[in-house]
C-alpha cells in the first residue's frame, strides 16, 4: 500500500481525522494502479464514520436564469450569451416537484434560485412555497438564494429552512478566475451566519474549472476548514455560451481520486454527488464513486439540465445494498 | 426546422451532438420558429414554451 494510504488509515479511518491540505494533494496523485485501494480506503472510512446511508435529494430552480453575477460556468447569468431564459416556478408546480421528489423516498428538497442573493419578491415567494410544501409534504426543506443578509438568514430560520446551500466553487486562490462580480470572502461571509444560526450548512463546488490539482487540495482543505454538514460534488459540465463552454470535462478517474480525497479530508460530511456525473463517470463511475465515499444523491434532474431517471439511481442504491436514509433519521 | 438545442438550421451542418447533448438537456430553441424558449426543468421533468407555438413537456 502507498505511503499516504497507510497514513489515511491510520488517521482517517482510525481516529476519524480528516487529512491536511499537503496530504489530499498526495492522494490527488495516487498513480491508476493505486486508485481501487485509495477508493476501498474512502470506503472504508465513509463506512465507518458515516455509516451506510444514502441520504437522496431533489432539487428544484424556483427562479431560473437572468442571473447579474457571472461564475464562468453557469448557463443562468444574465451576462453571458446562454439560451437559458429566464423564468418563475409557481408554488403549486413548486409543491409538485416537492411531492415527486418525496415520491423518490428523499428526505430532502431544495429550492434554488439564481440571484446574487434574495430579494423582498424572492423572499415572500419562499415563505409561502415552504409553508405549502410542509403543509403537504414530508420532507426536509432546504434553499440556495446566494448571499444572504443576517435578516434573512433568521427569516429562513423561522420559516423551518433546515439546511442552506451556498457552494464556495472553487477554492479561494482560483476563485477570481471563476467569478468576478462577488468575492470568495463574500460567500464565506454567509456561510458563517448560516452555521450561527443553526441552520445545517451545504457547501461545495465544481471540479474542472481549470483548477489545478494544488488547487483542488486547497480547496478540500478549506471545505474542511468550514466544517459543513454536507459537501456537493459537481463536475463541470460545460455549458453553451458561458466562458467555460469549451472546457474539458474532468476525466473520470480524476473524478474518483477527487470523490476519495475530499471524503478523506471530511470523514464525517454528508458527501454528495451533483451535477455532471453522468457526463463525468457515467453509470460505471456513480457506481465507483458510491464505493468511494459517496454517501449521498440528487436524484432526478437538476436546474437547467437533466440527471439519470430516479429510478436509475435507486436500483443501483438497492443493488449497492445501500439504504436510503429515512426522514426519522434526518430529524 | 431548426435545432431546438442550438437553435440554427436542422437540415445544415451536423447536429450529432447536439441530438447527444439533448439526452441530459431540454431543448432550449422552439424546433420551429428559433426563438429561445422559456424552459422550466423540474425534477421528474421539463416545460418549454414559444410564444409563437406553444408548450412542450416531457
Amino acid at each position: 500500500m502507498p505511503d499516504i494510504l497507510e497514513r489515511a488509515r491510520a488517521q482517517v479511518l482510525a481516529n476519524g481525522v480528516g487529512l491536511g491540505e499537503a496530504e489530499i494533494l498526495e492522494v490527488l496523485r495516487t498513480p491508476d494502479e493505486d486508485l481501487p485501494e485509495l477508493l476501498q480506503l474512502a470506503h472504508d472510512v465513509r463506512m465507518k464514520w458515516c455509516g451506510p446511508e444514502v441520504e437522496v435529494e431533489g432539487i428544484v430552480s424556483l427562479k431560473t436564469g437572468g442571473c447579474p453575477e457571472d461564475c464562468h460556468f453557469c448557463s443562468q447569468s444574465g451576462l453571458f450569451t446562454s439560451p437559458v431564459r429566464a423564468v418563475w416556478l409557481d408554488i403549486p408546480s413548486l409543491v409538485e416537484a416537492a411531492k415527486q421528489t418525496a415520491a423518490t423516498g428523499a428526505t430532502e428538497f431544495c429550492i434554488v434560485a439564481a440571484v446574487r442573493g434574495p430579494d423582498k419578491r424572492l423572499m415572500d415567494q419562499m415563505r409561502e412555497g415552504v409553508k405549502a410544501i410542509r403543509a403537504a409534504v414530508d420532507i426536509q426543506v432546504a434553499a440556495s438564494l446566494g448571499m444572504l443578509t443576517q435578516e434573512q438568514v433568521d427569516e429562513l430560520v423561522e420559516m423551518g429552512v433546515h439546511r442552506y446551500n451556498h457552494n464556495l466553487e472553487t477554492c479561494r486562490s482560483f476563485f477570481p478566475n471563476v467569478v468576478t462580480t462577488h468575492s470568495w470572502e463574500e460567500r464565506w461571509g454567509t456561510l458563517k451566519m448560516v452555521r450561527d444560526s443553526g441552520m445545517e450548512v451545504c457547501c461545495g463546488g465544481i471540479l474542472g474549472l481549470g483548477e489545478t490539482i494544488e488547487q483542488r487540495a486547497e480547496f478540500a482543505a478549506q471545505l474542511a476548514e468550514l466544517d459543513p454538514h454536507e459537501v456537493p460534488m459537481n463536475f463541470l459540465n460545460p455549458r453553451p455560451g458561458t466562458p467555460l463552454g469549451d472546457q474539458p470535462v474532468v476525466e473520470g478517474k480524476d473524478a474518483l481520486r477527487a470523490i476519495a480525497a475530499f471524503r478523506l479530508a471530511m470523514p464525517r460530511t454528508i458527501l454528495r454527488y451533483a451535477g455532471g456525473r453522468e457526463i463525468t463517470l457515467g453509470d460505471l463511475g456513480t457506481r465507483d464513486g458510491l464505493l468511494g465515499g459517496i454517501n449521498a444523491v440528487i436524484v432526478g434532474n437538476y436546474l437547467t439540465t437533466l440527471g439519470r431517471p430516479a429510478t436509475e439511481d435507486l436500483a443501483l442504491l438497492e443493488d449497492l445494498k445501500m439504504p436510503v436514509k429515512a426522514l426519522s433519521a434526518t430529524l | 426546422m431548426f435545432c431546438d438545442r442550438c437553435g440554427e438550421n436542422a437540415a445544415a451542418g451536423d447536429h450529432a451532438a447536439c441530438a447527444a447533448a439533448r439526452e441530459l438537456e431540454p431543448p432550449r430553441f422552439c424546433p420551429q420558429c428559433r426563438r429561445r424558449m422559456k424552459v422550466q426543468v423540474v425534477p421528474t421533468g421539463w416545460r418549454a414554451s414559444c410564444v409563437e407555438h406553444g408548450t412542450r413537456t416531457a
